[in-house]
């Protein structure tokens, strides 16, 4: 898989997630209906196209009315941003957790590390599934869950690379040019991991989109009156046999993202990491 | 030899300790336990005598340690919906998650390895092309929209497969390839890469000189090779298993622990979501002990490196 130009699926991938992120951004510009809005009398319409579709529903309406495309622009505004600040909670507290483990040794980084092995140990969606059942479904909860998924990669990532910049010339000049462990780890060490750490956002972000929808489609994620794709997904499989459109919208719109979301971290990783790239190919 | 495996068994016990550990934290800091596991309705005689009987009366370190007694010999409580005690409950589910996970495992090994095989000795070709696109896809497809896609097609338009339940081979059909499919993609990819990287050692050449025919040197000198990180990956693959049936059990109503573990925690049957943690939990870390043992016994080079 080497790529030396940017090849058409790269772009198309591209595309594909720009007009996700701008249709999040500006959807409602889209559609007339607001997403609570219920037309009784148009309920489980088909896309505009087929027989019985009515103009004013593009993309159909769901069980009590709603406009399809006013709950697919909300669910994607919903997904987007909880898988964004899912994988920046993810990769800030993980990568402190690596520089805290990498700097003190000892038993801190023990008990750190062990730790992460228990969370590498088991399916995330086991340990999200304990915390909602036991603590109970909330907005707050859900979005510290996301945040959760992924972090023990970036605090694996973070120690290695500390450890071994640590023995490098450079580190040890500017410690014993008096910059304190802060600044070391900020001001030189980052710079150093940052490419490391960005492919590992691209592989992370299409898992935490993976994982609300799965979590929101079991009906144990986002609840209403808040949608997310997975959600409207879920909501959709009741009517399978009368109402296909319902489900695979939001089916369709997940997996264009992901599977943008993979290329693209596929891409960059060749680029970024020359050692991987000789690895796989 | 021994040290190698002694290791690991530290290991798997430390992870199976945190495993209950958790458990315990969770349970401790979410609200009373007695009240979690019998319900809010329970009436005060109720609550007072399963305090006593699980000893929340004493100190928080005895607690501790008959709580992982307790678990370890299997002692979940009872189902706040039926009940049943929750072991019998998971004994009563487990073999229709066993019987679709193996039958999964199956077809993505049967898929998944063949096909990254093809795509390594056809590397940079069309065949390698399409192989690594599809594997791609299906990493990229989530398995509860694969799902409701092949219900949409074989139950719905062309009425040849049941969209629900469990009995006879046609149920199994369709939520066993759904939740083979990622496995399968991910297989493919790492059989692909760990071939490539052994049908560039000298012995291949060395095996090619000698005269040894094309499909010999593959299935006799490259693949066995090739197979020893394939394990680990298969080992790894289990957590995806794991995960996947908790979502395919659900969409095509298959009785198994998943749609149990996902029904326990929708009507927060918490003794039901506890025991079914720690025994899929224990379940896992058993079998990445397995995995280990059975790598360092496939490469001694693993068991040396890592003493």
């Amino acid at each position: 898989m080497i790529r030396q130009r940017p090849n058409i699926i790269v772009v198309l991938a591209s595309i594909i997630l720009a007009v996700a992120v701008g249709v999040a951004l500006i959807g409602n510009v889209f559609t007339p209906h607001a997403v609570t809005d219920q037309a009784l009398l148009s309920r489980l319409k088909p896309p505009s196209w087929m027989e019985g579709g009515e103009a004013a529903f593009p993309l159909g309406t769901d069980r009590i009315g709603r406009d399809m495309v006013a709950r697919l622009v909300a669910g994607l505004q919903m997904s987007l941003s909880v898988a964004l600040l899912g994988t920046l909670i993810g990769a800030v507290f993980g990568t402190t957790i690596g520089f805290i483990a990498a700097h003190f040794r000892g038993w801190v980084e023990e008990i750190l590390m062990m730790v992460v092995d228990f969370q590498a140990s088991l399916p995330f969606i086991l340990i999200a599934l304990t915390l909602l059942a036991f603590f109970g479904n909330s907005m707050v909860l859900f979005i510290i869950l996301m945040g959760m998924f992924g972090w023990e990669t970036y605090a694996r990532l973070a120690r290695g690379v500390v450890l071994s910049a640590r023995a490098q010339p450079y580190a040890r000049a500017i410690v014993a040019l008096g910059a304190n462990p802060g600044r070391l780890y900020l001001r030189h060490v980052l710079p150093n991991v940052a490419s490391a750490l960005i492919v590992q956002v691209t592989l992370t972000f299409p898992q935490i989109i993976l994982l609300e929808t799965s979590l929101s489609f079991l009906g144990l994620g986002i609840q209403p009156p808040n949608t997310s794709l997975g959600q409207i997904l879920g909501d959709g499989r009741d009517y399978l046999s009368t109402a296909w459109w319902i489900s695979v919208w939001p089916g369709l719109a997940i997996f264009l993202i992901t599977l943008s979301m993979s290329i693209l971290g596929d891409a960059l990783r060749d680029r970024l990491d020359p050692m991987l790239k000789t690895r796989t190919t | 030899m021994l040290r190698f495996w002694l290791i690991k068994l530290l290991r798997t016990v430390v992870t199976l300790w945190l495993v209950v550990t958790f458990a315990f934290i969770v349970l401790r800091t979410s609200g009373d336990p007695v009240v979690a596991l019998l319900g809010a309705d329970a009436r005060p005689d109720e609550v007072e005598y399963f305090r006593r009987l699980w000893g929340l009366d004493q100190p928080l370190i005895v607690q501790y340690l008959n709580y992982i007694v307790q678990m370890a010999t299997g002692q979940f409580g009872m189902s706040l919906r039926d009940h049943r005690a929750v072991i019998d409950i998971i004994a009563e589910r487990l073999p229709a998650t066993v019987e679709l996970g193996l039958t999964a495992f199956a077809i993505a090994a049967i898929i998944g390895i063949p096909a990254g095989i093809i795509a390594a000795l056809r590397r940079g070709g069309v065949l390698d092309r399409l192989i690594m696109t599809i594997a791609v896809f299906g990493f990229a497809l989530p398995n509860f929209f694969l799902g409701i896609l092949m219900i949409l097609l074989f139950s719905l338009t062309l009425r040849i497969l049941p969209s629900s339940g469990t009995g006879t081979w046609q149920h199994l059909v369709m939520p066993s390839i759904t939740l083979a499919t990622f496995t399968a993609g991910s297989l493919a990819r790492f059989t692909r890469s760990s071939m490539l990287e052994v049908l560039e050692k000298p012995y291949m050449r060395a095996a090619a000189a000698k005269g040894a025919s094309f499909s010999r040197r593959v299935l006799f000198h490259a693949f066995p090779n090739a197979a020893i990180p394939i394990v680990t990956v298969i080992g790894l693959n289990l957590g995806q298993l794991v995960a996947g049936a908790i979502v395919v059990e659900t969409v095509f109503a298959w009785p198994g622990i998943g749609r149990l573990l996902v029904v326990a925690v929708s009507q927060r049957d918490l003794a039901v979501v506890q025991g079914l943690v720690l025994v899929i939990a224990a379940t896992m870390v058993m079998a990445n002990l397995l995995v280990d043992l059975l790598y360092g016994l496939l490469d001694p080079r693993i068991r040396e490196a890592s003493t």
